[in-house]
This record gives structure tokens, C-alpha cells and sequence, in this order.
């Protein structure tokens, strides 16, 4: 499955668990608008640090935090690769 | 130094007389203690100690005992240094507690030297008795007490003559002090754990040795539950401190040893024991805060569990000065209780808290409820770091083996470890991982090892 699709179900997947309701996702909607608190989007990154051992945000030359949903997954999608 | 006014610990354990023979013994040695002149096994006998500030740093623990026999009420100050101070931390005690003087396992003669006759030094002082605290870092912190002190809560609990004590202890630390206290100055015998020795092989030692009461912390009990040799012992009286005890823990040793007295004591080497807990289940009741002197009385403030004892210490040792206790007399434990059902729990140590985005999360919380699972024997919760909220929590599991020593599969007791967790904890307190890992470490202290992030 690509990164992509990974990280999109994991939003789904977490928002159920944690009671959110959760906006229709498209790669211009705000990560914080989405419906995630910040708790659900640090249990996001933790998921795809467990899953696939990256962590961007971590690393030191991170400096800018990923607003929307498709910078998000762009930012793992270059980590990963 | 104050002068002598009270007798001392050899001479409180020889004033009992003995219905049946008692002994103190380790892995090796077996001695009697009627008769046993303590002063006779010092090489150089007791009175070159006379006065003086004296520390007790020997291998094993009969050592220790002897040492102790001998020197209190003839050194000014004892301290007892338990096994896992390093060279680098003694400097600093031996400052601290002002000795310059060390008996070691080559000042104590064993069984098969013959002790000179020495000229017996007459007991002239109230000697201080100075115990380490099990610190987490850093160098332990020494608390001063007395023999009155260490033996006040001996009025309440088990006293029985003729009674076969162990401890999953080291009697240098103040949970096994008080279990060797009790069996001295209350007329019974002791069994003594041995350094490294494989807890079923002390399991085995112990039952060989018919003994009725065993002490030691939750997590010593769980490793002697899943030694495969816990059926080795049948307690009439079984103890637990030193650690929260959880009620899975006490249902177990229900269980496994139907036929004895099973409680769960709070105490801590500052406050002494405040007070124990008989019927079988976690936490305590609130008449425990209606206790009066000479009890133990005990207040909660600020969340946390206070103790104003005759069992308590004096203070520390050491510079700078560190307050022990308030202006009323109380001591913090910094334990931390809640009142859940009419019934107080302790949900853990306030400088063990994680924050989770301002949110506080007590590690043994988590872990009641992951302990729970039947798959899982043991589980330790810790801060692990996040980019997005400083810290989240995680969880290293030890699945319970089965008969065959086959572990069940992982996948599906995560899932439903998970799910527990989720029905039972706020959202910030549910562990964003699970890991499996083989063993947890318990500190030498008996209490697990706390996990930094």
C-alpha cells in the first residue's frame, strides 16, 4: 500500500478510536481542522514511527510543522524514501 | 550520642527464652542464636569500635547481622550499607555520615575460625542506626534512625515465637531490617537471601527450613510466583511492601497460598511503616486516617500520603540540611492516593508522573489495567518521546508463559490489551505502542526499575 494510502487510513483509523468526528480528507484541508486534536496527530506520528521506523518531525533539520493533510504526507513520503 | 539507656539489640534477641532452637542462616552458614556472642566473631572484638561512627559494608548478610549484634549500643553510629553502593558513591557517604572507619567481611570471623575471647565492651550508647534510601540516581540519601524508632511498629503484626521469617530483602534496606528485627527482638529464627541466588533456589532454601513467614516487594513476589517454585513454601503469614500492591497480585498469592495471613504494608525508609492492610484487597480504607497515637497518623495533603510516626526517622544525613519532615511533624511520602469507592488507592509516585500535553499520567495506573490481561505477567509503563506533545505513553509487556513455556501470540493479546485500555483509561493515557520484551528489570531494591524517556 502506498505511504499515501497508509497514513490516510491510519487518520481514519485513530479518529474512531478516539471519538473524532473527522472531515471528509483531501491534501489542502488543515491537519487541525481536520477533526484530529493534537493527542490524535502524536499518536499519528508515533503509529508511522512504530510502523515504518521514520520520524521527521524528530529529526534536527524539521523546523516547519506540516499544516495541511498533503504536507503531512509528503514530508513522509520523502522521509521514506 | 546520647548515653546508654536502653538495652541492645543482642541483648533484647537474648532475653527470649526459646521454646525451640533459633537460628539465623544464609545459603552456607546456619548459626544458633542461643547461644551467640556477637563480639566474639569481630576480629579485634567490639570495643575498638567503642564511640565511634562505624559502617557496615560487607558481601552477604549474615556479616552484616553479626556486625550489627555486636556493635550496637558500642558504636556511636551504625550505618548499614546495602550491597549495590559502588566504590565511587562511598567517599561521599563516609563523608556524609562522618566515619572514617569500615567493617567489612575480613573484620567478621565465620564459622570455622575459632573467636578469640574478647573483653566484651559494655554497652554505653543509644547508637544511631543509619539507613540508605533506594534512590532511583545519584548517591542513596541517608536517614538517621534509633533501634526505638525501627522497632516501634514491632507492637503491631505478627509476633509469634518460634515463627521462621525470610525476606526476598537484603536486611540492609529498611522493608528487610524490619522483617530481621522482627524475628530477633521476637524470638524467632531468620532465613537470609544470598547475593545472585536464583529465587527458586532461595524458595526451595526457605521451604527446606519450614518457613512460616516470608516477606518481600509485589515485584519479588511475581518472580517467585512464576519461579515454578513457589509450591516450595506454605506461609502461615505472607507480606507485601514497598510497592503498590496491585489486586492481581494479591489474588494470586490467595491462590497460591490459601492458608496464610496475606497483607500489604506502606512504608517507605523515611516515614517508617505507617500502616498495613489485611483483607485481601488493594488500597486501603479510610479508618486508616482516624488511627491515633501510638499509631502511626497519617493525613493526605496535596494528594499525597503524610505520616506523623514514632516509626519515622530522625532526618538525613549530609549537607545541605534536607527537611524530613513539616511544620506539624508530618512526613511527605510523596506517594500519591486517590479515593476510589469509598476505598484509598495509591496510583502512584508524584516524582514518577508523565506529562502527556499538560496532562498527568501515573505509569502504575496504566499498568493495573494492562496487568489485568491474563496473558500478561508483568508490564512497564514510561514517557516516550513525541515531536507533536513532548510525550506519549508506551508500554514494555512480559506475556505470562504458558505450561508448555510457550508465550500466546503477541497480535492478538495487543489488540485486547489495547482495547482495555481504551475502555478504561482517558485517551492520553492509553499506550501509543506496545512492545514485548522478555524480562523487566527489578532494582535491587526488589521495586522495577522506572523506565526514562
Amino acid at each position: 500500500m502506498p505511504m499515501r494510502d497508509m497514513i490516510l487510513e491510519m487518520i481514519t483509523t485513530i479518529a474512531r478510536q478516539q471519538n473524532k468526528q473527522l472531515a471528509p480528507l483531501h491534501d489542502d484541508l488543515e491537519l487541525l481542522g481536520s477533526g484530529l486534536d493534537s493527542l490524535c496527530i502524536a499518536i499519528l506520528v508515533a503509529e508511522l514511527d512504530n510502523e515504518f521506523g521514520i520520524d521527521p518531525l524528530s529529526a534536527a533539520d524539521e523546523l516547519s510543522f506540516p499544516v495541511t493533510v498533503g504536507d503531512f504526507i509528503r514530508l513522509y513520503e520523502n522521509a521514506a524514501v | 550520642m546520647q548515653p546508654y539507656n536502653r538495652r541492645s539489640l543482642q541483648e533484647l534477641m537474648l532475653a527470649f527464652e526459646p521454646v525451640s532452637e533459633r537460628f539465623i542462616a544464609d545459603a552456607t552458614l546456619r548459626l544458633s542464636l542461643r547461644p551467640l556472642d556477637a563480639a566474639n566473631r569481630l576480629h579485634g572484638g567490639a570495643a575498638s569500635f567503642a564511640g565511634r561512627n562505624v559502617l557496615i559494608r560487607t558481601r552477604g548478610q549474615l556479616a552484616a547481622v553479626l556486625a550489627l549484634l555486636a556493635l550496637d549500643g558500642v558504636a556511636a553510629r551504625i550505618l548499614l550499607c546495602p550491597p549495590d553502593v559502588t566504590d565511587e558513591q562511598i567517599h561521599r557517604i563516609m563523608q556524609d555520615g562522618e566515619t572514617d572507619i569500615i567493617v567489612t567481611d575480613a573484620d567478621i570471623c565465620d564459622e570455622n575460625s575459632t573467636p578469640a575471647r574478647q573483653v566484651a565492651a559494655t554497652p554505653r550508647f543509644d547508637t544511631e542506626w543509619v539507613l540508605f534510601t533506594s534512590g532511583t540516581s545519584g548517591v542513596p540519601k541517608l536517614v538517621l534512625h534509633s533501634l526505638t524508632s525501627l522497632t516501634a511498629p514491632l507492637r503491631d503484626g505478627p509476633s509469634a515465637d518460634h515463627a521462621v521469617w525470610a525476606t526476598f530483602y537484603d536486611i540492609r534496606r529498611y522493608g528487610g531490617l524490619q522483617i530481621l528485627l522482627r524475628a530477633l527482638i521476637g524470638g524467632g529464627s531468620m532465613v537470609l537471601s544470598d547475593v545472585d541466588e536464583p529465587v527458586a533456589s532461595f524458595l526451595i532454601r526457605i521451604g527446606k527450613a519450614a518457613v512460616t513467614h516470608v516477606s518481600g516487594t509485589p515485584s519479588h513476589w511475581l518472580r517467585a510466583l512464576m519461579s515454578g517454585a513457589a509450591a516450595k513454601i506454605t506461609p502461615a503469614y505472607v507480606r507485601l511492601s514497598g510497592e503498590m500492591a496491585s489486586q492481581d497480585i494479591l489474588d494470586r498469592l490467595r491462590q497460591t497460598y490459601p492458608q496464610a495471613r496475606i497483607g500489604h504494608a506502606f512504608a517507605s525508609t523515611e516515614a517508617g511503616v505507617a500502616f498495613s492492610v489485611y483483607d485481601g484487597r488493594a488500597g486501603f480504607p479510610a479508618t486508616v486516617l482516624s488511627a491515633v497515637p501510638p499509631r502511626p497518623t497519617i493525613r493526605i495533603e496535596g494528594g499525597t500520603l503524610r505520616v506523623r510516626s514514632g516509626a519515622a526517622a530522625a532526618r538525613y544525613l549530609g549537607t545541605p540540611p534536607r527537611g524530613l519532615v513539616d511544620a506539624d511533624g508530618f512526613i511527605d511520602t510523596g506517594d500519591m492516593v486517590e479515593l476510589q469507592d469509598d476505598r484509598y488507592h495509591v496510583i502512584g509516585r508524584r516524582e514518577g508522573v508523565v506529562n502527556v500535553g499538560g496532562l498527568k499520567v501515573h505509569p502504575e495506573e496504566v499498568e493495573e489495567v494492562i496487568n489485568r490481561h491474563p496473558g500478561v505477567l508483568m508490564s512497564r509503563v514510561w514517557g516516550r518521546h513525541s515531536p507533536i506533545i513532548g510525550t506519549l505513553i508506551a508500554a514494555d509487556v512480559v506475556l505470562t508463559p504458558r505450561h508448555d513455556g510457550v508465550v500466546g501470540d503477541f497480535a492478538g493479546i495487543r489488540a485486547e490489551i489495547m482495547a482495555a485500555c481504551r475502555a478504561a483509561l482517558a485517551p492520553h493515557k492509553v499506550p501509543v505502542r506496545l512492545t514485548k520484551v522478555a524480562e523487566i528489570p527489578v532494582m535491587a531494591s526488589g521495586k522495577i526499575e522506572r523506565r526514562r524517556a
